[in-house]
């Protein structure tokens, strides 16, 4: 095939707004999984929701996609401070989360995708917005607003995560539980309560990476499915409870999955993140910036 | 009751149930019994794994899928014996294909035992979860490489078109049915096996506390590897026969979540700590499902069955069989 410079500059540049977006999806697995120990799989089904109802809104009261996600940051919290305290009384206050709990999620994961098959039908869905379409020039290099407007309000949203945990009481707290929570419960503060409101913060980062996605790309209820590999791979290369390691991880998968699909085809783009997947647990179990 | 008299019951029963079907029954009896009792085979291996070992894996549909595509390939090899080989070599081949099915079962299984060898290798070393997970993920590339392998049909799919009848067992479906029950026997067999056995006592201490079984000299990786290789293996054993019951292979149906779902299930509602919850959950579920998909449709089944799997987990954690059995000790102290 043709190999050429401007092809591969633009599939990484492609592939680092997509990264951008990426690292939006993984930082609620980042926050459950690499801080409260909590598998959650289910969470791409929480964000195929919050694409939906991105949809709804701008759809029927034509409603910008990303500021429907917004608005509707509260009520994702709220569900997942309620799944937190099913998951807390049912598996981990029993200590059965390893088998029981992970099989609750996975069955999250699959109801909420048949409710939503059953509602919304199998058909793509897709949003209007005035940034969907024209893109930025730049040379040869384009920049295509749909990739970077999600992209640029992702790293807002990363970023205002990053000082939330690493400045706030509650955040040192988060940090704090996923090290010792038994120190913390020695300085009189309850990680059950702490843990709670991670979780919610997690599952409200799955609304706007829902408005993302359904931005990028047209959404079906199943399409949540390829992004467990990929949120995973992520979470786990960039090293189990970083942040910044999740930033660089999301953009190194952005961008080698763009070259992939670039150079070899669409079709093999969703091996890469289980490659990447396998080859950290073989070399690097503790990802790049893990502690 | 010793293991070969409970084979040996287990055959009997088999052999009653295909003669029940075969003089009272018709082939629409054949067609949702055999996939009745492909979800038996299908719970009862995840089971060996997640329910005595305590390690989740969530790539069902991945290990069934390397058994059907394995029927797929060697039915498409031997379809194909004149174009692919040169004339002598192709003689020869003449001679060994086509194969078996009963042979192509036990490859498919070797394929799947294998698979779930090297996942189990790369990921178990580590945390369990980082195995459910590349179990997880194990599917969608499977799919992949299948979707990308044109020679097995790639996303369009290929056709397996078995003969009309077979000689004995008459129709093809029946002896497809019976290769199943033979499947369900070996698999029900080998459960009960092993849990009686210091294999079963080794899963059982990993389940319960990992870190003391192998301070205290289990060699926990070896007996990991060994059951998730088991399980991998009946997986796939269960999935040749599909590429010829259902005539038409494609990666959707194949790698269809409801596999991953249902296997998961079925032992987690009928109950996970012995051979007969996987049975008893994959009959109740097996056979409600046949009956929504006929009465209600296909995705409101679904929907049951994630339903029920997160209610069990929730109330009953030990399943049915635990419900079972608190309720016997209750008649006994009362």
């Amino acid at each position: 095939m043709e190999f050429s410079v401007d092809l591969v500059v633009n599939a990484v540049i492609a592939g680092l707004l997509l990264g951008g977006f990426y690292a939006a999806v993984t930082a609620g697995i980042s926050i459950s999984f690499g801080m409260l120990d909590i598998v959650n799989i289910a969470h791409p089904a929480f964000i195929i929701v919050g694409s939906y109802i991105a949809y709804i809104a701008s759809a029927s009261l034509g409603i910008d996609p990303i500021i429907v996600s917004i608005l509707m940051l509260p009520f994702f919290y709220a569900l997942g401070a309620l799944i937190y305290q099913i998951y807390y009384i049912s598996f981990e206050k029993r200590g059965q989360e390893s088998l029981r709990g992970l099989a609750f999620f996975f069955g999250l994961l699959f109801v909420t995708e048949v409710i939503l098959i059953l509602v919304f039908g199998v058909d793509y869905r897709s949003v209007d917005a005035i940034y969907i379409g024209p893109s930025l020039r730049l040379g040869p290099v384009e920049f295509p607003l749909r990739l970077l407007v999600p992209c640029a309000v992702a790293l807002a949203m990363f970023a205002g995560l990053q000082l939330f945990l690493g400045r706030s009481f509650i955040g040192r707290a988060v940090m704090a539980v996923s090290q010792d929570p038994l120190a913390l419960r020695l300085m009189a503060v309850d990680p059950t309560r702490i843990k709670r409101i991670a979780f919610g913060i997690s599952i409200a980062t799955a609304s706007m990476a829902g408005a993302f996605l359904i931005v990028i790309q047209p959404v079906i209820p199943s399409v949540g499915r390829d992004y467990i590999g990929r949120i995973f791979a992520i979470c786990v290369l960039g090293g189990l409870g970083s942040l910044p390691g999740t930033l660089i991880a999301a953009f190194l998968l952005g961008v080698i999955e763009s070259l992939t699909s670039t150079l070899y085809g669409p079709s093999w783009a969703p091996a890469v993140s289980f490659g990447i997947l396998l080859l950290t647990l073989a070399v690097r179990p503790s990802g790049l910036l893990g502690r | 009751m010793r293991t070969p008299f409970f084979a040996l019951c287990a055959t009997a029963v088999a052999l009653a149930l295909y003669l029940l079907f075969r003089f009272y029954g018709n082939d629409y009896l054949f067609f949702a019994g055999y996939t009745v009792l492909q979800y038996i085979v299908l719970a009862s291996a995840w089971n060996i794994l997640g329910g005595y070992c305590g390690y989740v894996n969530f790539g069902s549909a991945g290990f069934f899928a390397i058994g059907a595509y394995t029927g797929v390939f060697l039915y498409t090899v031997n379809q194909s014996i004149d174009d692919l080989f040169s004339e002598p070599v192709a003689a020869v081949m003449h001679v060994i294909f086509p194969l078996p099915l009963p042979v192509i079962i036990l490859i498919g299984g070797i394929m799947a035992g294998l698979v779930g060898l090297g996942t189990g290798y790369l990921t178990l070393r580590l945390r369990g979860v980082f195995f459910a997970i590349a179990t997880l993920a194990l599917a969608v590339v499977l799919q992949t490489l299948i979707v990308n392998w044109s020679f097995v049909g790639g996303s369009r799919g290929a056709y397996v078109i078995p003969p009309n009848t077979v000689p004995i067992f008459g129709p093809y479906i029946q002896y497809l049915f019976c290769l199943m029950l033979a499947l369900v026997v070996i698999a029900l067999t080998l459960a009960r096996l092993i849990e009686r056995s210091r294999l079963g006592f080794g899963f059982a201490t990993i389940r319960d506390d990992e870190l003391a079984a192998e301070a205290a000299g289990v060699p926990t990786l070896r007996l990991k590897l060994i059951a998730t290789t088991l399980s991998g293996a009946l997986m796939g054993m269960a999935g040749v026969p599909f590429a010829y019951y259902i005539g038409y292979t494609e990666p959707g149906s194949v790698f269809d979540l409801s596999y991953a779902v249902n296997s998961i299930a079925m032992p987690m509602i009928g109950g996970t700590t012995s051979w007969l919850g996987p049975l008893i959950g994959a009959i109740l579920l097996g056979t409600l499902q046949q009956v929504a998909t006929v009465t209600i449709s296909s995705v409101a089944n679904l929907l049951i069955v994630g339903l029920l799997l997160i209610g069990f987990v929730i109330v009953a954690p030990n399943g049915i069989v635990g419900l079972v059995q608190n309720w016997l000790r209750m008649r006994i102290k009362s």
